[in-house]
């Protein structure tokens, strides 16, 4: 989110619409504000970055960094190709894969259930569909981590540990995409789907043809916020997977860390902090490069 | 091409309010046939069960030799025209237009060489690849009568279509579809609220009102010989004067005690509504009615002077180059312009 406020700052910069020179103050006093914010922000991760880029040893020694050091690439380097861990048979890029397949698989999945459960609610007409879809809204008062112990047992019991599987279908039940597919498509005039009635377009080719295209910008969104909060899920996988091979980055950090324990050597700061930046990196740039995207369909209810 | 029926049609809602009356009436293969009534009257109602997109609670309906209650609005071979338009935004003009053709399984050249036909009709050829947020209203309308056409239905449904465009456009529009409708001589059933789109547009008029068929005629008919009040006053601008009266040994009385000639009343005694349109008067110092006027209302090419019959409101329409101003005034009775109502229930007498 840091980077969010970020770009909206820039954003807010590039357009002052400047009076017969006249010291804006008020302008300026605003910007000092959002830039201090901002500021504040993005201080930690630049230390994070600078950190990156020393040797354990300095780190463990004088504490965070603020200036470059330089083994940067050799810290980098280790934290995505050594090997490490417990079994010695993960790397960064094992975990920046398994990563991205929660993350992906989780928005995806949630965006396809979503879709579909809003479209019965809305279309349909069934029986109890308001009762069905207020029931299914109370999930939402029941994240994961409330219901973690039952949803353990039932994963454990269908034998999906240490799976894919169990990694991401427990995450997708939850209301918040069927909410606000359910609350688009109410949007959407009646009038469309009569047209398409007279045209001949069946249910399953309303939603196909008309239905997902006119979702476009609300999907993007979704798949966004969706991408992200799989991405940063940090207490399922590890209660879930304790195969090291299905190890997530976010998890993976803590792996790292936890090399102090033994005591006997060094914990990986460098290769740490370089790992904190990696994991940091694809949510950023998800945000940065579907912004428009992600304000359209939040912000958009026609076209 | 073909004949509507509605036999004995009903429409009661869940909640148990009737919507549509039973209505029977036939709409002749190759005519426009225009629902009118204020809104809440049944006439969009009508529409959608004609339409397949409501149920018919009672009765029959039939497009054609077929009885369509049953069956799906796609497979009734009709085309309907919304008052949004209701053209899907992420598509094309061409899409949009050729969409019904494509979910029927027709290949894809014989589509593109439909949509050009109907775009060429309509002088949309230019716009086939906008979408239609990129259009105007105008615009936009021609693209949801070309969905219609391309299909070549048995029926055209219109629904207020004309309702979301400015004045202009509206006068515009209504001799196009008019004229298109002539062209193709495809039946059509045509949805509005605004009389004057009714006189100008239909074969045949069916005038509702609270779920009940008023009247059903041809503009003539229903101008010249309003079956009831409720016509005489919704249609015609300005509507028709409607004053209460007493009728007894073949003459009428306004309730102010002004005596109306040539009222061609005979044997009935007893309160009356009478209907005189503002232009069946005509000022004249020999008249035989009193008229004081109040208010004179510029239209152009003609004058409303509105003012007071024997104590109740009365509007007389004058041409413009006749001179008018406030105060009293005489007016003579055209032939012909008395109308005649039941004060009680409304009817014709």
């Amino acid at each position: 989110m840091a980077d969010l406020t970020q770009t909206r700052v820039a954003a807010t910069v590039t357009t002052p619409t400047r009076p017969v020179r006249r010291i804006p103050w008020e302008a300026i006093g605003d910007h000092a504000i959002l830039i201090a914010g901002a500021a504040l922000m993005l201080v930690p991760v630049y230390m994070m970055l600078a950190s990156s880029s020393h040797t354990d040893i300095t780190i463990h020694r004088n504490g965070l960094q603020f200036g470059f050091g330089d083994d940067m690439a050799a810290n980098y380097n280790a934290a995505l190709f050594e090997y490490g861990g417990f079994t010695n048979t993960v790397n960064g890029m094992t975990m920046l894969g398994n990563s991205m397949i929660l993350g992906l698989g989780f928005a995806i999945g949630k965006i396809i259930v979503g879709m579909m459960a809003a479209y019965a609610i809305v279309y349909f007409r069934l029986r109890f569909a308001t009762l069905a879809f207020w029931v299914i809204f109370t999930t939402l008062l029941l994240p994961l981590e409330v219901r973690i112990l039952p949803s353990y047992e039932v994963i454990t019991w269908m034998n999906l540990g240490n799976t894919y599987t169990g990694l991401i279908v427990p995450l997708i039940a939850s209301a918040t995409a069927t909410f606000f597919f359910r609350q688009f498509f109410m949007s959407v005039p009646e009038e469309l789907i009569e047209a398409a009635r007279i045209d001949g377009a069946g249910p399953f080719k309303f939603f196909i043809d008309i239905l997902v295209p006119l979702s476009r910008t609300m999907i993007a969104a979704m798949f966004i916020i969706m991408f992200v909060y799989g991405w940063n899920q940090y207490l399922w996988p590890t209660l879930i997977t304790t195969d090291e091979t299905l190890f997530t980055l976010v998890r993976g950090i803590r792996q790292i860390m936890q090399a102090y324990a033994d005591g006997s050597t060094t914990p990986e700061y460098g290769e740490a902090a370089a790992l904190a930046l990696i994991a940091m990196a694809p949510p950023v740039l998800i945000v940065v490069f579907f912004q428009n995207w992600f304000v359209k369909g939040l912000t958009e209810s026609d076209k | 091409m073909a004949q509507v029926t509605l036999n004995a049609v009903r429409k009661v809602y869940a909640n148990g309010a009737e919507a549509l009356a039973p209505a029977t009436f036939t709409i002749p293969d190759g005519e426009l046939t225009v629902l009118v009534g204020p809104s809440g009257c049944g006439k969009s109602t009508m529409l959608r069960m004609v339409a397949g997109l409501e149920s018919v609670t009672e009765g029959e309906i039939s497009i054609g030799e077929r009885i369509v209650n049953d069956v799906d609005p796609a497979d009734r071979n009709i085309a309907m025209v919304f008052q949004n338009y209701a053209l899907y935004p992420h598509m094309t003009v061409a899409n949009n237009m050729g969409y019904g053709l494509r979910n029927r399984g027709m290949n894809r050249a014989a589509i593109a060489a439909k949509v050009r036909e109907a775009a060429e009709l309509l002088n949309l050829v230019e716009f086939l690849d906008r979408k239609p947020s990129q259009l105007s209203g105008g615009q936009r309308q021609r693209v949801a009568m070309g969905r219609a056409i391309v299909r070549e239905p048995d029926l055209f449904l219109f629904d207020e279509p004309l309702s979301n465009l400015d004045a202009k456009l509206r006068n515009q529009m209504r001799i196009e579809i008019r004229s298109l409708q002539r062209r193709l001589a495809t039946t059509a059933m045509y949805v509005t609220h605004d009389q004057v789109e009714a006189m100008t547009m239909a074969d045949r008029i069916i005038v509702l009102n609270g779920g009940r068929i008023e009247q059903i005629g041809t503009p003539n008919e229903i101008y010249e010989h309003p079956a009831s009040t409720f016509v005489a006053s919704f249609m015609g601008a300005p509507p028709m004067n409607l004053l209460d009266a007493d009728a007894a040994q073949g003459r009428v009385t306004l309730k102010g005690g002004a005596f109306v000639p040539r009222s061609g009343v005979n044997g009935q005694a007893g309160p009356v509504t009478v209907g005189i349109r503002p232009e069946d008067v005509c000022p004249s110092p020999q008249g035989d009615l009193d008229f004081s006027v109040d208010i004179i209302e510029e239209l152009g090419a003609q004058r409303l002077l509105h003012g007071q019959m024997a104590g109740q409101p009365f509007s007389v329409a004058v041409a413009k180059d006749q001179p008018a101003s406030t105060g009293a005034m005489r007016l003579a009775l055209k032939p012909g312009a008395v109308h005649l109502f039941d004060a009680a229930n409304g009817h014709r007498l």
